[in-house]
């Protein structure tokens, strides 16, 4: 597979609510190709659609109708759990608020998609090491989250989701509860990701600055993508 | 780290919650495990019963004496092959708490009657020639240290002599042994006949009589030959089989099975409505946790697994250490209770009931929660924030 050749292959993909009786068309009949390496920014006004596209991405949530294709293979049509497992392979989610688990230490959360793997105890421990060292957070390895701050935390959030090394990252809002330094550090990091490691970046983002990191953005308007080029 | 790790940190995320939970199971436990080995103490008497062995008493109650022309008359009944005639005597040692379990027989025929009971063959005879004799079981013998040869006061707390004083000069002649070791042996028997002698008030009178069928078929018809000899008459008789009797004396003590049943009861119906309600509210406030477990791409099962497990692990800390606990005080109460009753503890079904007991509870107060979770959709926790 080059580096062009699409990962992602939406095929006339429609999302629909219906609450009462009546019915919200959040996508109707959507195709979209997402070459593999690619790090796009999704924008677009609160309630667009943007959360909802990434769950359709990660096997979180499922199509009303139409298909996502991921490496030629369709994923919208497997079961849950073979999705789960599917998750635990191939994506790595990122979160606005972190989302690591309290009791846990960073090296212990970071270890969690590991339990999904046939990995040994002592090749865990080396991903772990390294995937931290990655984020820059090799010498925060025992404190729990909230003895770290949001940054930190981040960081940690993003060691959890290269571990288990997917091919790609989805972010809803990484940034989005961190102040402008701290955020340009996590989306260098992201870019880092990106151009060293190979991984295919997915990133919803409000902030126009946040965005610039990307290579493209997205704009996504009554269900519809406009691609903006980089300023 | 594995699920294990992740179970017992969850369980304990909320320290004081998780002690609280397992100070409550582990109560009731205590509870179960205190009342089974006291009925334990209180059935063993059922255990050594034999079945071609009936009990005469009077009709009245077993503290009501028979005269003693009874005995001779049982033994002409068709069908009865031993008559054994025995009073309590009441005694104690030293001490009025010193209770020591003592019977008066006729040596000859109780020791026909129990042919369970194991003798030095020297012994045996000693014990049946000498009038002032008594026969000791092994368990009051190590409890008090006597040994064959020794002389005894054992002073009655129901008779007294024509002396005015209350203490029958007894001699150790034979100290006796259950064959099997299930019957308890804390108890002596001294001859009837010095201890009728010595009586200043209730002669020629004894307590009950135990009978000895030739077939344990004809206990029906014995016993109701027995019973109508002595219709009528002032003391009237009822003849029940050994095991019956044996049954209807403890539950003088009251109804131990009926108390261990509704307490177990009431614990077991409390603990499962505390601790299923805080562990469908421990899981509720995990929701988002839970969502994310399965993003990272666990499955339902294996949440519903983990969950459970954590049930599990909570109902089996509290279970055990209630358990050991109840086990230990078993222990005390048996040591301080040794001369009332035989030396009781937990048995294996015991221990078993009560783990089956920790597994039901485990999984009636995690099944909800652990479907709960299950059923977390990852959308619906995570989207709204
Ligand atoms: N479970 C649901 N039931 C009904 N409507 C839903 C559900 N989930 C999302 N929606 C609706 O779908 C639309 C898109 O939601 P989505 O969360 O994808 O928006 P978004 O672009 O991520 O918004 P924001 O920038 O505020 O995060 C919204 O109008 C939302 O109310
Ligand atoms: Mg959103």
């Amino acid at each position: 597979m080059t580096a062009t050749s699409p990962l992602y292959t939406l095929k006339s993909l429609s999302k629909r609510y219906t609450r009462g009786k009546e019915t919200v068309t959040i996508f109707d009949a959507l195709d979209m190709t997402i070459p593999a390496g690619d790090f796009i920014a999704i924008m677009g006004p609160s309630g667009s659609g943007k959360t909802t596209l990434l769950n359709l991405l990660g096997g979180i949530d499922r199509p009303s109708s139409g298909e996502v294709h991921f490496e030629g293979a369709r994923i919208d049509t497997l079961s849950q759990g073979r999705l789960a497992r599917w998750r635990a392979a191939h994506a790595g989610f990122i979160f606005q608020f972190y989302n690591l688990m309290p009791t846990l230490t960073a090296a212990q959360n970071v270890e969690l998609p590991l339990l999904l793997t046939r990995l040994s105890g002592s090749a865990r421990k080396q991903r772990v090491k390294t995937a931290l060292e990655i984020v820059g957070m090799g010498d925060r390895a025992r404190h729990r989250p909230g003895q770290l701050s949001g940054g930190q935390q981040q960081r940690v959030a993003i060691a959890r989701a290269i571990v288990a090394d997917p091919k790609v990252l989805l972010a809803d809002e990484p940034t989005g509860d961190l102040d402008r330094t701290t955020a340009d550090e996590i989306l260098q990091t992201l870019q880092l990701l990106n151009a060293e490691m190979g991984k295919t970046i997915i990133m919803v983002t409000h902030d126009p600055a946040a965005a610039s990191f990307a290579e493209r953005e997205l704009h996504l308007n009554k269900g519809r993508f406009e691609e903006r080029g980089k300023a | 780290m594995n699920d294990a790790t992740l179970i017992r940190k969850n369980l304990f995320r909320k320290r004081l919650r998780a002690i609280l939970l397992v100070v409550s199971i582990l109560i009731a436990f205590l509870i179960y495990g205190v009342l089974a080995a006291m009925q334990n103490a209180f059935s063993m008497g059922t255990v050594g019963a034999a079945q071609e062995r009936l009990v005469t008493v009077n009709r009245i109650n077993f503290t009501v004496a028979l005269p003693y022309a009874y005995w001779d008359r049982v033994r002409q009944v068709d069908g009865v092959d031993i008559v054994a005639p025995a009073s309590w005597f009441g005694g104690y040692f030293q001490e009025p708490q010193n209770f020591v379990q003592s019977f008066a027989v006729d040596p000859e025929s109780y020791i026909a009657a129990y042919p369970e009971l194991v003798f030095e063959a020297d012994e045996r005879a000693n014990f049946l020639e000498g009038r002032t004799c008594a026969a000791v079981g092994r368990a009051l013998a190590n409890q008090y240290e006597w040994t064959v040869g020794e002389r005894i006061p054992l002073m009655s707390n129901i008779w007294q002599r024509q002396d005015g004083t209350q203490a029958w000069e007894l001699d150790i002649c034979a100290i006796f042994d259950d064959a099997d070791g299930t019957y308890p042996t804390n108890y002596l028997m001294l001859h009837y006949e010095y201890f009728n002698e010595g009586l200043s008030f209730g002669r020629d009178s004894f307590h009950w009589m135990t009978v000895v069928t030739e077939d344990a078929s004809r206990n029906d018809q014995v016993s109701q030959a027995i019973d109508a000899l002595f219709a009528n008459s002032p003391a009237e008789t009822s003849t029940t089989t050994e095991a019956a009797f044996n049954e209807a004396f403890m539950e003088q003590f009251g109804n131990i099975g009926l108390i261990l049943t509704w307490v177990i009861g009431a614990a077991f119906a409390t603990i499962l409505m505390i601790v299923g309600t805080t562990m469908v509210m421990a899981v509720n406030e995990r929701t988002r946790e839970i969502a994310v477990l399965k993003t990272l791409g666990f499955t339902a099962p294996r949440i519903f697994r983990m969950v459970l497990g954590e049930a599990l692990l909570l109902s089996f800390i509290g279970g055990l250490i209630g358990l050991g606990l109840a086990a230990g005080a078993a222990t005390l109460a048996s040591g301080a209770m040794a001369g009332v009753l035989p030396p009781f503890g937990l048995s294996l079904t015991n221990t078993l009931t009560a783990v089956a007991f920790m597994l039901a509870l485990g999984l009636l107060t995690g099944v909800l929660p652990a479907w709960k979770a299950m059923q977390v959709r990852i959308a619906d926790a995570l989207g709204k924030i």
